[in-house]
């Protein structure tokens, strides 16, 4: 950080002026010339925590994209299916058994074993082969949304959160205060904080098990040079097949989480795949830091877009991916 | 035009070289060029209108595609939302029944203009692709489509938003109805014909064969003093000319334009068209076409035969598309390619039997 603000002090600067604004606008007391200016401070708040609790679910999403593109160079475009097919199992598992913490597990067994085919079958044969891994991993994605289409049918599922989770949560931040005097503090839903504090954790595990175990120094070495690293004995074959496992267990574990936030229902796969591009692309390509910053600002935009600018909500994610691209085309933390 | 056959051999190419430029058309062009000709006294208007007016327009829209994927090495998801431009440009400079948006300008004006802006949309697509390579670029182009698609369904000053324009039709010209079948299959024949014939000059032009140069070897291109960008950007107008000569044909033959004709879905059924056909010679997009149309409108009739609900028409297409990109990357082509290979093979020796 000081490494950065040494490089940038412009930029250091301007960063440091935003956040101590935006640290302002969630403990203050809004004067009223700024609620006249732009709404009330619940509004706002409301959109921060959705925006970065969307964050959290996209970072799920793009986190499992970002490290099997970054490592093996394999561009799954049927992400978003294994997506899909995580919220279902999800479902599934949660009603059959009544227990919605085993929706997880099940839910990153099942996909992940669907990822590991993946690799098997469709990977392993078209190495280094970008554009028939797409065309291939489209066909996939059309086969497999009509599949499911077929089995589930075209209702919404929602994954009900257990009793001990639902229900708003008392937050110590204040919206408003009342005539009398009393303050107002914001109430939040209680499953997204705990969900938010749960991809914070795989995110920081994450990291934790790339940079600080032998295993992640093998990945890592993967990601820099591939031929280097099996030529020096390594298994890489192996390190893949876990890696492509594991990133598609994480999009089925996001399934689930996107069906307890929102629903689960034809569509939403290519909407989280075109989600975990847009967060790749500006977080940078294979960078998990890149997939956690790009995957905030996309949930940001997108929550405070649809309060402030609810007709050209969605547009706005795409700018800001556009805006990125002709500055800086390797993404935000992406290594040029 | 001199028109050459893709397969040739050299020693036909010798012989082509003293005759006069009609004998030099091969065999095969006046075949299909007539039977295209005369398929209006042969099929019927739903067979005009729908399968061949179709497939045409089509085949124009990913002939624009495999001109930057088979020349150019790019593969844009954009060439939908490009095509959809210039639908909703000649919808809204024109006449429509929207006429809160529409301005009603006669088509002289109205058609040129749709176009340039169109062509305009796709060379800032693809002054924004050209940044990146190879997959990144169906990324992107991927997500610009997906942003036109929003935009446009959420516009409504502009885009008449959900429901779009109806009412678009072709004018009047020469006192004939372009959108009666028989008329319509020309019009549609006739654009089709002229966008294969450019591409097929362009790819032996000079611009066509840098253009290839900059696809196998960027730097030694560059080294050698062209400009690789601009050859690039440069190859997406033209394929946005002639996505944009589709979508304005597409939004005749519907007579309407809407967010959904330029969907995600609809910008991968254009990869879909391309790829099935192959990318390696500019009659592929049409071959996929006919293929996508025929699909489209008897899959539902072949699946409930089968017993199955015509439900599953994706999963055909999906399924198709996925045999044939999983066993033969080049498509309908690079099959055929490989059967004459298998063909022409010594049967003792396993090589090529081109040439003595």
């Amino acid at each position: 950080m000081t490494d950065f603000a040494r490089r940038h002090p412009y930029w250091a600067a301007i960063i440091a002026v935003l956040a101590a604004v935006l640290l302002w606008m969630i403990f203050a007391l809004w004067p009223a010339w700024l609620v006249d200016l732009i709404g009330r401070k619940k509004i706002f708040l409301n959109a921060l925590f959705n925006g970065i609790t969307l964050g959290g679910l996209y970072f799920l999403v793009a986190s499992g994209f970002t490290l099997i593109f970054g490592l093996m160079r394999n561009v799954n475009l049927a992400h978003g299916s294994l997506y899909l097919l995580g919220g279902y199992i999800g479902y599934g598992v949660a009603e059959a058994t009544g227990y919605w913490l085993l929706a997880f597990p099940a839910a990153f067994i099942v996909v992940g074993a669907a990822g590991v085919a993946l690799q098997l079958v469709v990977f392993r044969r078209m190495e280094g082969q970008d554009l028939r891994q797409t065309l291939v991993t489209i066909g996939i994605s059309i086969v497999a949304a009509d599949l499911m289409l077929w089995g589930w049918g075209g209702d919404f599922y929602n994954i009900s959160a257990p009793s001990w989770l639902s229900g708003p949560m008392e937050t110590i931040l204040v919206t408003t205060q009342k005539r009398s005097g009393d303050l107002v503090y914001l109430k939040y839903p209680l499953v997204r904080v705990v969900i938010f504090l749960a991809a914070v954790a795989i995110g920081i595990g994450m990291w934790l098990l790339l940079n600080r175990t032998k295993i992640g120094m093998l990945i890592r070495a993967g990601v820099d040079d591939r031929d280097m690293l099996s030529a020096s004995g390594a298994r890489i074959q192996l390190v893949f097949l876990g890696v492509f496992a594991f990133g598609a267990g994480l999009a089925g574990v996001a399934g689930v989480v996107g069906g307890t936030f929102q629903s689960i229902a034809p569509g939403e796969d290519i909407r989280f795949l075109l989600a975990s591009l847009v967060v790749v692309i500006v977080g940078g390509m294979g960078s998990i830091p890149g997939a956690a910053l790009g995957a905030l600002l996309i949930g940001l935009a997108e929550q405070f877009g649809s309060v402030y600018m609810p007709t050209y909500a969605v547009v706005l994610t795409f700018l800001i991916m556009v805006g990125v691209l002709a500055f800086r085309p390797q993404g935000l933390m992406g290594r040029a | 035009m001199a028109v050459v056959d893709p397969f040739e051999t050299r020693a036909d190419a010798a012989a082509r070289e003293d005759r006069s430029w009609l004998e030099r058309i091969p065999a095969a062009y006046w075949v299909v060029g007539l039977v295209l000709l005369i398929m209006p006294a042969i099929a019927g208007d739903f067979v005009l209108f729908q399968i061949f007016g179709w497939t045409f327009i089509l085949g124009l829209i990913a002939l624009g595609l495999m001109f930057l994927g088979g020349y150019g090495g790019m593969v844009s998801l954009a060439q939908m939302s490009i095509a959809g431009m210039g639908g909703y440009m000649v919808a809204i400079f024109g006449v429509s029944a929207i006429d809160t948006i529409s301005l009603g300008w006669p088509w002289y004006i109205a058609v040129p203009i749709s176009l340039i802006i169109a062509m305009i949309f796709g060379t800032l697509t693809g002054w924004l692709a050209v940044r990146t390579e190879g997959i990144y670029t169906i990324m992107i182009t991927l997500a610009i489509a997906a942003a036109f698609f929003y935009f446009t369904r959420q516009n409504y000053v502009i885009f008449n938003g959900f429901s779009g324009f109806n009412g678009v039709l072709p004018p009047m010209l020469f006192g004939v109805d372009w959108r009666g079948p028989a008329a319509f299959y020309y019009l549609t024949l006739f654009w089709a014909a002229l966008g294969y014939f450019v591409v097929l000059y362009i790819s032996r032009a000079p611009f066509g064969l840098a253009l290839q140069g900059v696809r196998d070897n960027p730097r030694r291109m560059s080294a050698l003093g062209f400009n690789v960008t601009a050859h690039r950007v440069a190859a997406y107008t033209f394929a946005s000319l002639l996505a944009a000569i589709g979508g304005i044909l597409l939004t005749w033959q519907s007579a309407q334009i809407s967010p959904g004709t330029a969907a995600i879905g609809a910008a991968i059924d254009i990869l879909v068209i391309a790829v099935i056909g192959g990318l390696r010679h500019p009659v592929g997009p049409f071959i996929g076409a006919l293929i996508y149309v025929i699909l489209k409108t008897y899959a539902i009739d072949a699946l409930v035969a089968m017993g199955l609900s015509g439900e599953r028409f994706q999963l055909l297409v999906g399924v198709t598309f996925l045999i044939i990109v999983f066993w033969s990357p080049d498509g309908i082509l690079g099959l055929w390619d490989k059967f004459r290979e298998s063909r022409n093979r010594d049967p003792l020796t396993g090589r090529g039997g081109e040439g003595p």
